[in-house]
């Protein structure tokens, strides 16, 4: 026991006539700033306080997080990496029906029936979703991930990412890049013909150059960098697509392709700072899923939102969903667009968040805090206070400004619930009408009922192998 | 979207060279502006295609053809002056720098574990006194933390207490309570504790004001204590079986500075004494135990053992002497704020006086209850009452920092005319009240009733053992640094009495 080694420096919590008393004997005191918890019965927290699994499988669950590796190793149409048959679409977050989705969810699903061709009008693709007669299943139960909609359909490339550590597989679709786009709701012609042009020049020449890179891409590699670049990870990609762009010009070059669809393809990389994201979403997918299913963990392995509901699972439910009603962002707009033509938070892209980075290394990426008219020190703060809601510092994701600190990693649903602070996340976003695309950017938090739902069945999990 | 249509209002479009700023940076100047009065549409960005087409959306097309190095400034507004007023509003926020705050406010600790995360050093430790529902969660963090935890919240659950418990054990760290009100570790006192030289005993105690007098008196004959682990009232029931009582054994065994230990408790659950009697006979440190209980020798008689073990003399234990004696057909009125105390003080008299009735009794049948509204004692014969009990301290801080329910019963019970011998306790040290005796000297004068007060302190303490002794005996009261010296006085007053 280390109890009696010396004068112990005290840590206090609750009646401050202690720490006073303390103080008076010229201890070292560190009070906590101690509230009751936000949520949970109190039987409940302690239940999960006190289970004695926590420990050893939060520092499994999280282990595995920060030893998973990224390596980009091919790049094949949907039909074939996730087995995708006709009639079937990804979309992001929690299981969603047509009627429950929002305006740009169903204006992806729209346009991907345009585009898959099982449909010819906006009318009839409605009618056909409407009728069921395309299957909707969220990325998550494929491994895989996509920002906004996170619409993925048979006909469309995706990334395939490889983690060399705990051997997993993640997937995500190619970004389209910004303004008006699929993923943000949108499915006009300029929105059909860049798919097309990605489903026939883009994609084939990508696949055909990651195939022929000796050394395949190490994408945590890049996503590491970017840290140190000013890049968040979510929000702000712009050091990370250069240097994607980086690794990708030799191979595309040297394709005995032709120089024009080479040129488009390096010029629509370039032109494209969120062209990274849809691989540093895999990345953080391949360490979440390597921590899934780890019996007493209280990780949150996923956090993700299709428009209409924001969807939570942990490392110790397995593939059980706790949702509440997706928020809407805070942030800034493009052009004349305002709060009200936004829609409510969507997305997989809070992969980022839940892996440790986005809105939780905010304090690399002081750009980012501007979105919500904050400061520096406002970055700085809620990195901070992150630290307080996870389990890990990744020190492959360090922050420079905090003196190369490892990113707050691995979300504890007990310490949300104790700190009251919820997850912060940058995200992009969707107009809330169908058709429109991207409104603005900007700041969100999850609601509170995913937690409050997660801690109940973790509680009610561990008093059951408990009593076991 | 709102798209204003152009109608009636007045515009100003310009394209700017030489300017640039990031996107964000324009989209909150945009807002800003925006926001003014009288302004209908704002547009301020860099004139890329896709902003110019916006800008076309708007009603705020540029006449010229527009390059992306460029600013497009476009302000739709009702009136000249608006629109003046919102161009130079443009201006002044394109030349104004970021405010920039001073360095972010450090983000305070929200839970023991994260408090304890920054902290180095062996001795680290957790003193945890949140509501009792809450206390197992911040406890757990220590533990998890591998550092030991005061727990000083009461109403935890027995099963939170053993889950807790063993828990450290596993981890190598203690856990002092819940309800544990007294440590002293490596001098620093924790808690409610007094000042007590550093020494070569080693104090285990499930009590806590039997663990200040048990450490009082130890100051007082020159020995002092090395440590006092205060376990909580309930670690040697059956159902905590002594879990953390062991550990602190062990501790103690293994610390280099205690060559004994006194273990002080009430009487354990029949198989934990066991266990605790084993443990104790199997460590190299001599250990001794002041166990509460019907026969058993008091505190201080423990401490005097104790002493002769050390080769040490008894010295004479600090007293003032009263002025008063006991009036005809007297009967014994206690009012503690130490339950050890109290119970102490009743196994001492109900040999000499018979039943003593009591919120906490030594048998059910003597319970007797106290209404915390109007505290009365009066005309039940023997009386002792504790006041720090659960009942009496709801809504209220405990006796030994808010008096004023005990000198209401003081003053109720001189009220009532009954002849009686107060018996009182005043505890001195850390956390407790920083001067008790200027507020219960008047009151004991204004009572006049004889009075026995068991002072237990030091002349360290913040309060001053000899300042307290004083003060009181300058209002009639007999005073004593020994609880069951303070006991007997009391006794051989009523005794003369009778």
């Amino acid at each position: 026991m280390n109890l009696l080694e010396g004068p112990p420096a005290v840590v206090a919590a609750g009646v401050d006539v202690f720490s006073a008393a303390l103080r008076a004997q010229g201890a070292e005191v560190t009070d906590v700033d101690w509230r009751p918890p936000a949520f949970g019965d109190p039987g409940d927290l302690a239940a999960l306080a006190l289970d004695p699994r926590r420990a050893a499988a939060n520092r499994t669950a999280v282990e595995r997080v920060l030893a998973a590796g990224s390596r980009l190793v091919d790049v094949r149409p949907a039909r074939e990496t996730l087995g995708l048959p006709d009639r079937t679409l990804l979309h992001s977050g929690p299981p969603l029906t047509w009627e429950a989705a929002s305006g740009p969810m169903r204006g992806a699903l729209i346009g991907a029936c345009l585009f898959e061709g099982w449909a010819s009008t906006v009318e009839d693709a409605e009618a056909l979703l409407a009728s069921g007669g395309v299957a909707l299943d969220p990325c998550h139960h494929h491994s895989a991930v996509g920002p906004m909609a996170g619409v993925t359909s048979p006909s469309m490339w995706t990334w395939c990412l490889e983690d060399p550590v705990n051997g997993g597989r993640a997937y995500c679709n190619l970004n389209e890049g910004l303004g008006k786009v699929l993923r943000m709701g949108a499915f006009g012609e300029e929105v059909l013909t860049r798919l097309a042009w990605m489903r026939d020049v883009l994609g084939p020449l990508l696949a055909r150059a990651v195939r022929s890179m000796a050394e395949p891409l190490d994408v945590k590699a890049v996503l590491a960098q970017m840290l140190q670049m000013g890049d968040e990870g979510h929000n702000r990609n712009r050091a990370g697509s250069l240097m994607a762009l980086r690794e990708l010009a030799p191979a595309l070059v040297a394709l005995d392709a032709p120089s024009a669809d080479v040129a488009a393809a390096l010029r629509f990389i370039g032109g494209n700072e969120h062209f990274f994201l849809n691989l540093g979403m895999p990345t953080a997918k391949l360490a979440m899923d390597a921590a899934r299913d780890v019996p007493g963990s209280t990780l949150v392995t996923v956090l993700s939102r299709n428009g209409t509901e924001f969807g939570v699972q942990t490392a110790g439910t397995g593939d059980r969903w706790f949702t509440g009603p997706a928020q809407t962002p805070v942030g800034l707009f493009l052009g004349d667009y305002g709060p009200e033509d936004a829609n409510p938070d969507i997305g997989d892209s809070a992969i980022m968040e839940t892996y440790g980075v986005g809105g939780f290394a905010m304090a690399a990426a002081p750009a980012i805090v501007r979105f919500v008219g904050g400061t520096v020190p406002d970055a700085l703060a809620t990195t901070e206070r992150m630290y307080q809601l996870t389990l890990a510092e990744n020190p492959a994701m360090a922050i420079p400004v905090l003196g190369f600190r490892g990113a707050p990693t691995g979300i504890d649903v007990l310490a949300v619930a104790r700190t009251g602070w919820l997850p912060q996340i940058n995200t992009g976003m969707a107009g809330r009408v169908a058709g429109t695309g991207q409104v603005g950017a900007g700041l969100v938090q999850p609601p509170r009922e995913c937690f409050e739902q997660a801690l109940a069945a973790l509680a009610q999990e561990a008093r059951a192998a408990t009593a076991a | 979207m709102s798209a204003p249509a152009p109608g009636p209002g007045v515009r100003h479009v310009s394209l700017r060279g030489g300017v640039y700023a990031d996107s964000v940076r324009l989209m909150q100047v945009s807002r800003d502006v925006g926001a003014r009065d009288g302004v209908t549409a704002v547009l301020v960005a860099m004139a890329t295609p896709l902003n110019v087409e916006l800008a076309a959306g708007m009603g705020l097309a540029p006449g010229e053809p527009a390059s992306p190095e460029q600013l497009l400034v476009g302000i739709a507004a009702t009136d000249d002056d608006a629109l003046a007023a919102a161009v130079a509003a443009v201006d002044t926020a394109l030349a104004e720098r970021e405010r920039s705050r001073a360095a972010a406010d450090a983000q305070p600790a929200r839970t023991v574990g994260a408090a304890l995360h920054d902290l180095d050093g062996p001795s680290a430790l957790a003193v945890v006194s949140v509501p009792g529902p809450y206390a197992a969660l911040e406890a757990a963090d220590a533990v998890a933390a591998r550092r030991s935890v005061l727990v000083f919240s009461d109403g935890v659950p027995v099963e939170q207490e053993v889950a807790l418990k063993r828990a450290a054990r596993q981890a190598g760290v203690l856990v002092m309570g819940p309800d544990c009100g007294t440590a002293i570790v490596s001098g620093v006192a924790l808690g409610f504790a007094n000042v007590v030289r550093r020494g070569a005993v080693g104090v285990v105690a499930a009590s806590g004001t039997g663990a200040q007098q048990v450490s009082c008196l130890l100051d007082a004959a020159g020995v002092g204590v090395s440590h006092v682990l205060g376990v909580g009232g309930r670690d040697l029931s059956a159902a905590v079986g002594g879990l953390a009582t062991l550990d602190a054994l062990a501790a103690l065994d293994a610390d280099p500075a205690t060559e004994r230990v006194l273990v002080v408790s009430k009487p354990p659950a029949p198989p934990v004494a066991e266990a605790v009697a084993r443990t104790a006979a199997s460590l190299a440190t001599p250990v001794r135990s002041a166990v509460l209980g019907s026969g058993t020798p008091d505190l201080t008689a423990v401490v005097e053992a104790l002493l002769a073990d050390l080769g040490v003399a008894v010295p004479d234990w600090p007293s003032r002497p009263g002025s008063r004696s006991a009036p005809p057909g007297a009967v014994l009125k206690g009012l503690y704020s130490g339950g050890t105390l109290a119970d102490e003080a009743m196994l001492l008299a109900a040999p000499v006086l018979g039943d003593v009735r009591s919120n906490t009794p030594l048998r059910p049948e003597l319970d007797c209850v106290i209404d915390p509204s109007a505290p009365d004692l009066s005309a039940r014969g023997h009386v002792v009452v504790d006041f720090g009990d659960d009942a009496l301290t709801v809504g209220r801080a405990h006796p030994m920092i808010d008096p004023t329910l005990r000198l209401e019963a003081i003053e109720r019970l001189a009220a009532s005319g009954e002849p009686a011998v107060l018996l009182l306790d005043v505890v001195l040290g850390h956390g407790a009240d920083p001067d008790p005796a200027a507020a219960l000297a008047p009151a004991l004068t204004a009572a006049g009733l004889p009075a026995v007060v068991a002072l237990v302190g030091t002349e360290a303490d913040p309060q001053r053992w000899s300042r307290q002794a004083d003060a009181l005996a300058a209002a009639g009261a007999a005073v004593y640094a020994s609880n069951a010296q303070a006991t007997r006085h009391a006794l051989d007053l009523l005794g003369a009495a009778r």
